[in-house]
């Protein structure tokens, strides 16, 4: 703040108090001169409403008088006077680090007991798993819900099927450094036709009764475009982020029409990285958590 | 004659006289604002949205989403715990006019970059009841059938250069572009996608 402001702000100040004091004398006395007290105004409203002309009663005065002086004293143990600090010393950021401290404080304590133990350790301690859940509640549930059971497009983390793998350490690295998975669309390459047939092989993997014709010919399509991430099996591939195409779990679907979407469009489910917002400690808790919703 | 009958029966110099009263808490409060480069500069790193982050913000403010986010992270522990680092003055300088808000029905918005997959936005956007059960938030099914309108883009962002956002020449040419056949959920995740994100420490 430069000086010039710093002066405008005091003067500002200092003339706001000065002609406060000033209009509360000139209108706390009777003036000389002119009727007072009990003596009506010219005028009357209402066939019986007059205006008196009294000063201000000295109890309101008083009052007024009170909060001039608590103003003064305010000005100088806070900031306010222009760029003076205030004898207190207060700032607004000094007070935010001070609640920040004394929470780290608390939360050290609490942190303290998890470090350095792995998150198959954690995920048997009930006190990580409290605090697991909370985090899970502020950082996880809004896509992955607060059952943690998922939404079409976003996975289930209550069951055993991974797309990126279950291990403690994948899903660490998911949480950390976040997955983007990629399957390209299919739609211009394999045509109406071809994606229907490929459609129902998808379905006959998974254990659907379908046309075994259709099927047959969609497997041609599975050799050349599907096998390299989803394998020859159709189990999928854990570091890619292919899912396993032979069970029941479906995270877009596994109606025909929404398996014939995510061919025809492709899918880019992305799961952000969370390391920078949360740090290690807490991914690990919540790595733990998130293993312990399906040992 | 009483002194204040003056004033009371003078409606124009008594409206003078207030305006002068009340104008001494705006000149010690407002005016040296006015003239500190911690307020009226950026932060490192914030720039003037890009075209279609720009649009995406103009139907922001179109569905009121103010009416129930803010986007102004207080220094207040439990408020940095859950959003991020607290706003500071200049992440707001190219915001005409800024979306603080003033009531949290849903939560804050200012860090929400990078949080939430696109999807998931364009997901929760159209119906957010698929991906939050417990949301009460209406859906905005219509933004994804909307396209934005690429002359109304560049005519705001010249508006936005005649206030003394630094954009170029090239870059309001270039908006066209940058516009042109997205549609209006496009726009709104990618306004959402870049909240916040200038500030390097946002934990």
């Amino acid at each position: 703040m430069s000086v010039a402001v710093s002066l405008f702000i005091t003067a500002m100040v200092v003339l706001m108090i000065v002609g406060s004091v000033w209009m509360l004398l000139a209108t706390s006395r009777e003036q000389p001169g002119q009727p007072t007290g009990n003596t009506p105004k010219d005028h009357t409203w209402d066939g019986d409403l007059q205006e008196l002309n009294n000063p201000l009663p000295r109890w309101w005065l008083w009052l007024f008088i009170l909060t001039i002086v608590f103003s003064i004293a305010y000005l100088i143990a806070y900031p306010g006077f222009g760029s003076y600090k205030g004898m207190l010393g207060w700032t607004q950021q000094s007070q935010y680090q001070q609640q920040v401290d004394a929470a780290n404080e608390k939360l050290e304590a609490l942190y303290g007991q998890f470090e350095g133990r792995s998150v198959a350790e954690l995920s048997t301690d009930s006190e990580a798993l409290r605090v697991g859940g909370s985090l899970f509640a502020q950082h996880c549930a809004a896509c992955h819900g607060s059952d943690a059971k998922g939404a079409r497009g976003f996975p289930n983390l209550t069951d055993n099927e991974w797309q990126w793998g279950g291990s403690d350490d994948q899903i660490l690295a998911s949480i950390i450094n976040g997955r983007q998975a990629a399957m390209p669309p299919w739609g211009t390459v394999l045509g109406d036709r071809g994606v229907t047939e490929a459609v129902i092989y998808v379905q006959q993997l998974s254990g659907g009764k379908v046309d075994a014709g259709l099927a047959a010919a969609g497997k041609k399509h599975y050799d050349m475009l599907c096998i390299s991430c989803h394998g020859a099996d159709g189990t999928g591939n854990a570091v890619l982020g292919a899912p396993d195409l032979t069970n029941t779990i479906w995270l877009y679907g596994g109606d025909f029409d929404s398996l014939t979407e995510s061919l025809v469009l492709g899918r880019n489910g992305a799961m952000p990285a969370y390391g920078e917002l949360i740090g290690e400690d807490k991914a690990r808790i919540l790595a733990a958590y998130v293993r312990s919703l399906s040992h | 004659m009483i002194k204040h009958t003056k004033l009371e029966k003078n409606i124009g110099l008594m409206g003078v006289l207030i305006a002068v009263a009340i104008s001494f808490g705006g000149l010690a409060e407002i005016v040296p604002l006015l003239l500190d480069a911690s307020v009226t500069e950026p932060a490192p790193g914030v720039k003037p949205y890009p075209a279609l982050q720009l649009a995406g913000r103009d139907i922001y403010v179109r569905e009121g989403c103010y009416g129930c986010h803010s986007q102004m992270i207080r220094p207040l522990r439990a408020e940095t715990e859950r959003y991020g680092h607290y706003s500071i003055a200049g992440e707001f300088v190219y915001d005409h006019p800024f979306q603080w808000g003033s009531k949290r029905t849903g939560p804050d918005l200012a860090r929400v970059g990078g949080r939430y997959s696109d999807e998931w936005h364009r997901v929760h956007m159209i119906d957010p009841r698929s991906v939050v059960p417990e949301s009460n938030m209406p859906g905005y099914p219509w933004l994804e059938s909307n396209v934005v309108d690429p002359d109304q883009v560049v005519a705001s962002m010249r508006a936005l250069q005649v206030l003394g956002h630094p954009y170029t020449d090239e870059e309001i040419e270039g908006a066209r572009d940058a516009v042109v056949g997205k549609t209006e959920l496009d726009a709104m995740v990618a306004y959402l996608q870049g909240l916040g994100t200038a500030l390097k420490e946002r934990g």
